[in-house]
């Protein structure tokens, strides 16, 4: 039975493996390129999250800080390479920005996580926001507000690999996040990550069973920093320039987005959060203005309908499709899937308008007004219904599911 | 050392215990010595401070004064962890688990320090034989086995209550302080709680407080009597139901019966 199962997972992160050899074949632009290489990045910094949020329950509003720093370190780092202080691959820069985000964490979160819960929180907001105010300060290190540049050719080529063209970037990117992916899955698989599940779960009970809660805290946020970290360095080489932006409370809100869109609960969860805000923020903001508008939106509505974020949605459905009942639902999804529709098309009317500045009277001005308020309200009599109907059909489904959950 | 030798000969001994919250004194004084291998049970009317007393002797609350030995050992206001490494693990009169781990996971979690593994990060957990074997030993003693890969916080109120037996007694310890074990269960759910119990702490050390005196003087080999924070009388079964400071002090109450 077990056997079954971890040949399974060889077989899924093979197919992860070979994906992400594959996709810049599928996708060979630039555009598309430089899109992937952000999405290799925000999946390590977003599953480097969860080490907190999801395995151990600690809320941080300031996890950039480690991803920032590992940053500013690894642009430090490459420089002294090219003025020839020392010599290290560039492929190996990773390990540089990870070993800084693990002794920043360390120090750091000797401090921060003596306390759960809000006070953990408020900690972690404090020291984003002094980490963010250092930024400004010390400018021979965080070059103030233009930031560090670097050469991410600065090693030359080893192995007949520049770092010149964006792709080898990719494959770099590719490599580490697959080991990271890989390392913070195995870790929890351990005596520490299962640890870190029970004081996510009742701190004081582990306790009575040898362990110290904060020990478990400050040894998983070091590790979310070493991680963290690496992510951060890859994004130095990646655009050859880190400004103080990217360890500010901006960064660090986004990271909790993408945990709790994706669900926080499964441990693939933050990988679909940190792929749908990425892309999001690169393809949402080429068409309008509003678009962080309609990402706090979304945001909402996952909070709103599904606080397990979109893995829950995944999840939940497993014993749907193992007793096979799925077709009984695909009715009343579809039917909120098209009120869904019409509600949407009809607010993103409303905020264009709004957002366009278009209160200028006219007869087809106000044609689109109405036409747009006509489908909010349409559409929202109608979604009310669907989800009703949805909320029917599950209530159906509920005693026959219990035996394949 | 003040405490003396007394101590050491025993599993457990208090000496001049106080606890004070603010102005009231919770616990004045107890004196209590509980020897290796007996079974001894805790009893008193509500709020004469039993709870408080096992919190103090586990580590949950500082003491205000006065001194706690674990097998001759000074363990007085020391963390909860660290006292259980010393080899004393206890229940809570409220379920207190890891409501979303499995039933095996809670055993699993409960026997990972023991077994040494402490804040392992580079061994697979699914490869540590020894810590997957004491689990399911435990798991197979509270009966649960059919609950195995089920959430905790899913489980029966009752099942729940073995469960948090099960964590309690999961790493071996060998002085087992139990919180109320049968508190709020049906007669039947009783009877099999008290069998579990005594099989459990065959050959360990027990100190528990409960209420139903069915349950009492069917495990106890020794009783005392706790009441305003201070122990009145200390002895065995026969010698607790004769004396007449407890009758007094249950004024109007039989000692056999329920004083819920």
């Amino acid at each position: 039975m077990e056997r079954a199962f971890n040949k399974s997972r060889l077989i899924l992160w093979s197919s992860v493996a070979l994906l992400f050899v594959l996709l810049p074949f599928v996708f060979p632009g630039g555009f598309a390129l430089s899109i992937l290489s952000q999405l290799g990045i925000a999946i390590i910094f977003a599953l480097s999250y969860n080490m907190l949020l999801g395995q151990t329950g600690l809320l941080s509003f300031g996890h950039a800080v480690y991803f920032g720093l590992g940053a500013f370190v690894t642009a430090h780092a490459i420089n002294f390479v090219e003025s020839g202080v020392f010599g290290l691959p560039i492929s190996f820069m990773p390990l540089v920005g990870g070993l800084a985000g693990l002794v920043f964490s360390l120090i750091l979160g000797f401090v921060t996580t003596r306390r759960p819960g809000t006070p953990f929180a408020m900690i972690s907001l404090g020291i984003a926001e002094m980490v963010a105010a250092s930024a400004l300060m010390f400018t021979t290190f965080f070059g103030g507000e233009g930031g560090i540049v670097t050469n991410r050719t600065a090693g030359g080529a080893v192995w007949g690999i520049s770092y010149g063209p964006q792709v080898q970037v990719y494959y770099l990117i590719a490599v580490w996040c697959f080991i990271s992916m890989a390392l913070m899955f195995v870790i929890t698989r351990t005596p520490l990550g299962r640890i870190a599940n029970a004081v996510r779960d009742n701190p004081e009970r582990t306790q009575f069973v040898g362990y110290n809660p904060t020990r478990v805290r400050w040894i998983m946020m070091s590790l979310a920093g070493f991680f963290a970290g690496i992510g951060g360095a890859l994004t130095t080489i990646n655009y050859e320039i880190i400004t103080a932006e990217s360890l500010g409370l901006m960064a660090s809100g986004n990271v909790v987005l993408m945990a709790f869109i994706g669900g926080i609960g499964q441990f693939w969860g933050p990988i679909i959060g940190a792929v749908l805000v990425t892309f999001l923020q690169s393809f949402l903001s080429n068409f309008t203005q509003a678009w962080l508008l309609y990402f706090g939106l979304l945001f909402l509505l996952i909070i709103l309908f599904s606080p397990g974020g979109i893995s829950s949605i995944i999840t939940i459905h497993a014993p749907v499709w193992r007793a096979g009942v799925m077709k009984r639902l695909l009715p009343s999804y579809m039917f909120a899937l098209w009120a869904g529709f019409v509600t949407l098309v009809g607010i993103i009317g409303v905020i264009e308008l709004l957002y366009r500045g278009t209160l200028v009277v006219g007869v087809h001005v106000a044609v689109t007004w109405v036409f747009a308020g006509l489908l909010v309200l349409v559409g929202a009599f109608f979604l009310r219904r669907a989800i009703r109907a949805v909320a029917q059909v599950w209530a159906d489904l509920t005693p026959e599911l219990a035996r394949w959950s | 050392m003040e405490l003396g030798d007394r101590m050491n000969q025993h599993a457990l001994a208090l000496v001049d215990v106080r606890k004070r919250f603010g102005q009231t004194e919770i616990i004045n004084g107890v004196n209590l010595e509980i020897v290796a291998g007996e079974r001894h049970a805790l009893i008193g009317p509500n709020g004469a401070g039993k709870s408080t007393l096992f919190n103090l002797i586990s580590g949950r609350f500082p003491v205000s004064s006065g001194s706690i030995a674990l097998n001759g050992t000074d363990i007085t206001s020391k963390e909860p962890q660290v006292i259980n490494r010393l080899g004393l693990s206890r229940s809570f009169q409220i379920n207190n688990i890891f409501p979303k781990l499995s039933v095996f996971e809670n055993l699993r979690c409960s026997v990972l320090w023991v077994l040494g593994y402490r804040y392992s990060f580079f061994k697979r957990i699914s490869a540590l034989r020894d810590a997957k074997e004491s689990a399911e030993h435990t798991l197979e003693m509270i009966g649960l086995e059919n609950r195995r890969e089920k959430m905790a916080g899913e489980l029966t109120y009752a099942e729940q209550r073995a469960l948090e037996i099960g964590i309690t007694i999961a790493s071996g310890a060998s002085v087992i302080l139990l919180d109320e074990p049968t508190a709020g269960m049906s007669r039947s759910e009783t009877d099999v709680a008290v069998e579990l119990i005594s099989r459990v702490t065959e050959g360990k050390t027990l100190l528990m407080v409960e209420h139903d005196m069915g349950v009492v003087f069917d495990l106890a080999d020794r009783i005392s009597v706790l009441v305003y924070g201070e122990v009145i009388a200390s002895g065995t079964p026969a010698e607790i139901r004769m004396s007449k400071k407890v009758q007094e002090a249950y004024l109007g109450t039989a000692v056999d019966g329920d004083e819920e």
